[in-house]
């Protein structure tokens, strides 16, 4: 099937969607968008989670039909023509990324939770973050740049 | 493999009479996990994310009719004071992502022994909104809607419209067992309702039976002690040792297993406890507010 969606601001379409295929994998195969992770395909990682019509979802558990119309905002989407996102230069300065391949799914649920609440409690920062996995930092230095993006 | 995607609930309603074959997918977080493992392939996925009914809730006739498709997320901001029980579980669930797309009518449709909405809707004694192109609606009370394991009362070609409840009388808890806070499958779970107009007491047991189940006789015991006490009235403390007594009767009215995340033994033990401390909270609460 056809799907037609605005990714990021922009119309874009696809043919010869699967009818089980996920959000995911469209965006990363059909899209050219392999900002956001396939690391589980089961929602437990969060490596994947993209803005939805503005709200925060993992897109493998997404079927690529119920994004048709709908607004999707990857990590692509974060930075503008002036540069990257303060959540993203945070991450960068605090030395939150190792590997990487969790990071478009932190940066996108904090970019979501600093939008919601500008100023977060570290508990508050930790339920936020309870859907995204990553197996390097120890978290620490993430949670270093969740609260320095919170300050700038 | 189709892609149905009805925008109204007639026609949703129509697609699944046409199709009994056509998997609905709500929030899809139970439901394209199969489909990404290659567990389930239906002759065809009918997205029920287009019929705005489904999304809202309404007070009708003083209970709440919560549509199959609210989020838990919307539960938890929108109907935190009014369906505590359930908001309490509601929170519980998976992570932020997860609630903000999986629905309590997933959660009905999968019918896990596991889902964490079934022991506050038992508790809360909800009745479940069914409807079919042909037969129109049935109401059917949520203890009769689980019939075995990861089995509902469903025909082929219903839906869950929407979900009953009542605004509690009184206080309500909802207590679960994980191995950690975020992200858990219950490895037991218990809901509990004080049922103050009518002088009864709701339960609900998770994981810990094939089927989400109430614990009956318990419920009847601690009612009935609360009355033979003079309590409902005085709202005096909890005798000694009844809330202790209530937990074990709890205990006995599962039926668990051996899984990976639990043994039968521990889930008895964690369903005594967790009714111990739910029927204590709720009844503090309750003498609180006198
Ligand atoms: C990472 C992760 C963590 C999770 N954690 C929890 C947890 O802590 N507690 C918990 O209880 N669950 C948990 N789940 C399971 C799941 O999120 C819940 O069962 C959720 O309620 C499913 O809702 P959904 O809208 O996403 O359902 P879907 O996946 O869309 O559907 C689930 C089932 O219900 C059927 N269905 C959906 N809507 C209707 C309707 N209106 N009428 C008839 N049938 C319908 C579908 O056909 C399917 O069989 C988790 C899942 C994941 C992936
Ligand atoms: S890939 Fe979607 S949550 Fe892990
Ligand atoms: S940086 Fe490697 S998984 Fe998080």
């Amino acid at each position: 099937m056809r799907i037609e969606l605005t990714v990021n601001g922009a119309r874009h379409e696809a043919d010869d969607v699967w009818e089980g295929e996920s959000l995911l994998y469209a965006l990363r195969e059909r899209l050219g968008l392999p900002g956001s992770k396939n690391a589980c395909e089961q929602g437990e990682c969060g490596s994947c989670t993209v803005y939805l019509d503005g709200v925060p979802v993992c897109s493998c558990l997404v079927a690529a039909g119920q994004a048709q119309g709908r607004e999707v905002t990857t990590v692509e989407g974060l930075a503008d023509d002036d540069g990257l996102d303060p959540v993203q230069r945070a991450f960068v300065e605090c030395g939150a990324v190792q590997c990487g391949f969790c990071t478009p799914g932190f940066l996108v649920s904090t970019h979501d939770l600093l939008a919601r609440n500008p100023s977060p409690s570290d508990p508050e920062i930790r339920e936020a973050l309870a859907g995204n996995l990553c197996r390097c930092t120890g978290y620490e230095k993430i949670l270093d740049a969740v609260r320095m993006a919170a300050q700038s | 493999m189709d892609f149905l995607a009805p925008s109204t609930w007639a026609e949703a309603l129509a697609a699944k009479a046409e199709r009994p074959d056509a998997l609905p997918v709500a929030g899809g977080t139970d439901v394209m996990v199969e489909m990404n493992f290659d567990h389930r392939r239906p002759g065809a996925l009918l997205d029920l994310t287009r019929v705005s009914d489904l999304r809202e809730w309404a007070l009708v006739d003083g209970r709440v009719r919560l549509g199959a498709g609210v989020t838990y997320a919307r539960i938890i901001d929108e109907l935190g004071a009014t369906l505590p029980g359930l908001a309490m579980a509601a929170r519980t669930v998976g992570s932020p992502q997860i609630r903000n797309r999986g629905t309590v009518g997933g959660n009905l449709g999968a019918a896990s022994p596991a889902g964490d909405s079934h022991p506050a809707l038992l508790a809360a004694d909800a009745v479940v909104e069914i409807s079919s192109a042909a037969r129109g609606t049935r109401l059917v009370p949520v203890a009769d809607f689980y019939t075995g394991v990861k089995r509902n009362a469903l025909e082929p070609d219903e839906l869950i419209a929407a979900i009953l409840i009542a605004p509690p009388a009184g206080p309500q808890q909802f207590c679960k067992i994980g191995t950690r806070n975020a992200m858990v499958i219950a490895v037991s779970a218990f809901g509990f309702a004080l049922h103050t107009d009518r002088r009864s007491v709701g339960t609900g047991i998770g994981s810990a039976a094939p089927t989400p189940r109430r614990a009956t006789d318990a419920a009847a015991f601690l009612a009935g002690e609360l009355e033979a006490g003079g309590l409902w009235e005085s709202r005096g403390a909890l005798p000694e040792g009844l809330a202790v007594e209530f937990g074990r009767k709890v205990r006995d009215a599962a039926a668990p297993i051996d899984d990976v995340r639990g043994t039968a033994a521990y889930r008895l033990h964690t369903l005594s406890v967790m009714a111990r401390r739910a029927a204590t909270w709720a009844w503090d609460e309750h003498r609180r507010a006198a």
